[in-house]
């Protein structure tokens, strides 16, 4: 076991080694960053004193190594646009991005499981054949669409709900802002968490019915069917509780992927939220903001995947056994 | 039976090549499903189109001599204001929508396909080494398929194009959006066909037609290529058609970003893009045409491939 865990531990290790060297990489592909903060007229001596003030003078194996040497105290450089830290440009951003993706995923589970219970269930009904097709159409719709619809509907036909920004924020534990403690806070969060969560929800949907579908044919349910259980029980306690083992492995990978996906939510929403921050960075070719977010969302992807191969691992006794021959 | 044998070779061929066609399973359950036949004429009829569209399109708008600056945000021709030689209204540079939906769906196709393909040609060349060689070959590529499968195809495309941007400086973006577009798309879905090639190569390498041409000396490039390829590349074709709907839909997300194609050369994630700039001053038209246009596509798109995934799926017969 304890062998299982170390080889796992290095492999996630090994994958971040290799995503921050691809962000070193990006360094020697970068154009020229000065063009971005200096114009056209500025004299050429003060060019030369940007360009040595960001450290580009330097050859290239000093500046992999001099941000390798930055990076593991979370000194991910100067933003090129913004002439601030970009860890202090992130750290603004995450909770707008955090409590965005924290709300879809939400929205996701509670309303997708209940859905594919009840199409697993109801299997040929109205309602099921509904959400079905529903489902198709959430996946073929490119979320910004979807946003724009919403967008179209709520905030400028029907005026309900705004169609950007944060609403108003609250401080909370000196740095973090959040909108959850707002009114306007709270109705700015409906609309890009709905349009984030949709595509995940209809996943879940999908997950949720065809685990169902199949657990209902398993024996242990018809065992309880024999025992003259209800309906209910059967349906409820015996075979949702072991669809819902999968189901929250795959709600806790989709979270790294609602992060990533908060980029196009972001931008439609004007939501001031780090997928935002990536996007800006990757139109004007701000590399060091391109590199930190690539190696964040790395980690975090990484993390989450050892987790859940290590929570299998303690779960799933035929695993175990595997793991130890 | 007897008569068409005596009616010549050729005819012969034809007639049997139909029937085959005609009494094939897959054309038989492709008949009983109404939506698919519904989502496979609207397909055809959008490929079409986008194909013939500078026959079909009333200007052309790439070109700026054609495109005035005063027809700009004219409604769609049943609404007041409309007028009757642009039929969907016109955009923000007076660029005829209908015309630049038709260009749009051409450019966004073009570069799907052309996407799914380099994604395609790459998986299904690194599966085959992968599966066929075995051993370390196989360990470094499945670990590099195991990385990027963690990162949303998204995510991918856009780290690609901001290295190609930040390569391609000074050059304007009109001369390599096309390109990078491919490129990002190729280089974010080649996994699922690697991994699908590797296992299908992994089983039939073992088996005796493989050692026969191994021991009559075939070059193993040869063996992978006329042997091992055609005996394997079957399950792609429902991966193809299910990724060509995520390509359109990528395109049109790195375009609706801003990171695609310019406002010159439109595709339809650009229009939408351009159209959600006027959604708040009403002209709803500039958004909605192009949309409903890229929404039935890739549903169309999707619902054959759903519907491929169970008539190809050997368990579900």
């Amino acid at each position: 076991m304890l062998a299982f865990i170390l080889r796992r531990l290095m492999q996630s290790v090994l994958v971040l080694v290799v995503v921050v060297l691809l962000a070193f990489t990006m360094f020697r592909f970068v154009g020229d960053p000065v063009n971005q903060i200096v114009s056209l007229d500025t004299p050429a001596e003060q060019v030369a004193e940007v360009r040595k003030s960001l450290g580009l003078d330097d050859p290239v194996p000093v500046q992999i190594m001099r941000y390798l040497y930055h990076v593991v105290q979370f000194d991910f450089g100067i933003s090129y646009q913004f002439r601030q830290p970009v860890v202090d440009l992130l750290a603004e951003r995450a909770p707008a991005t955090l409590e965005l993706a924290l709300m879809s995923s939400l929205i996701s589970l509670l309303v997708g499981i209940p859905m594919g219970v009840y199409t697993a269930l109801r299997r040929d009904g109205f309602f099921a054949r509904l959400f079905q097709s529903i489902s198709l159409i959430g996946v073929s719709l490119p979320t910004f669409l979807i946003g724009i619809l919403l967008i179209y509907l709520f905030a400028v036909t029907l005026g309900w709900l705004p169609s950007f920004g944060r609403g108003q924020v609250v401080t909370v534990y000196g740095r973090w802002t959040t909108g959850f403690l707002t009114v306007s806070g709270l109705k700015a969060l409906i609309l890009p968490s709905i349009t984030l969560g949709l595509y995940q929800m209809t996943l879940i949907m999908r997950l949720v019915r065809s685990e169902m579908l199949e657990v209902l044919r398993a024996d242990h349910i018809k065992f309880a069917r024999a025992r003259g259980l209800t309906t209910h029980s059967i349906h409820f306690r015996h075979a949702l509780k072991s669809t819902l083992v999968p189901v929250i492995t795959i709600a806790g990978l989709q979270l790294g992927s609602i992060i990533a996906f908060a980029v196009i939510t972001e931008t439609v929403f004007q939501w001031p939220g780090m997928g935002a921050l990536f996007l800006k960075a990757v139109q004007n070719v701000d590399i060091p903001i391109m590199a930190a977010y690539l190696m964040i969302i790395s980690a975090l992807f990484v993390s989450i995947n050892m987790i859940v191969d290590l929570l299998y691992a303690f779960v799933d006794p035929r695993l175990r056994t595997t793991i130890k021959n | 039976m007897a008569q068409e044998k005596t009616s010549g070779q050729a005819n012969t061929v034809q007639e049997s090549l139909w029937s085959r066609f005609r009494n094939h399973d897959l054309t038989y359950q492709f008949l009983r499903s109404p939506i698919t036949v519904v989502a496979a004429v609207i397909c055809l009829v959008l490929i079409l189109s986008a194909i013939c569209a500078p026959w079909l399109a009333t200007m052309n708008p790439f070109d700026p001599k054609q495109v005035l600056l005063m027809d700009a945000n004219i409604p769609p021709v049943w609404i007041e204001g409309g007028d009757p030689r642009f039929v969907f209204g016109t955009d923000d540079q007076g660029r005829d929508l209908y015309s630049a939906i038709l260009y749009g769906l051409r450019v966004s196709l073009a570069i799907g396909a052309g996407g799914v393909a380099l994604a395609a040609a790459i998986g299904i060349t690194l599966g085959l080494m992968a599966g066929y060689f075995g051993g370390r070959t196989d360990a470094i590529i499945m670990r590099i398929a195991d990385v990027q499968l963690t990162f949303p195809a998204i995510l991918i495309a856009l780290l690609v194009n901001g290295i190609v941007q930040a390569l391609a400086k000074g050059s304007s973006r009109e001369t390599w959006a096309f390109g990078v577009l491919i490129l990002s798309i190729g280089l974010s879905f080649w996994v699922q066909y690697a991994r699908t090639i590797r296992g299908s190569t992994m089983i039939e390498k073992n088996k005796d037609y493989i050692h026969a041409a191994k021991l009559v000396g075939q070059p193993t490039v040869l063996i992978m290529l006329r042997h091992l390829l055609p005996n394997v590349i079957g399950p792609t074709l429902v991966i193809l058609t299910i990724n060509m709907g995520l390509a359109i839909i990528t395109e049109a997300t790195l375009s609706f970003l801003g990171v695609g194609l310019p406002p010159t050369q439109p595709s339809l994630g650009t229009l939408i893009s351009i159209g959600n700039k006027y959604l708040f001053s009403g002209d709803w038209w500039i958004v909605t045409f192009p949309g409903v246009t890229l929404a039935i596509f890739v549903l169309s798109i999707n619902l054959i491939g759903d519907w491929l995934r169970d008539a190809l799926n050997p368990r579900l017969q």
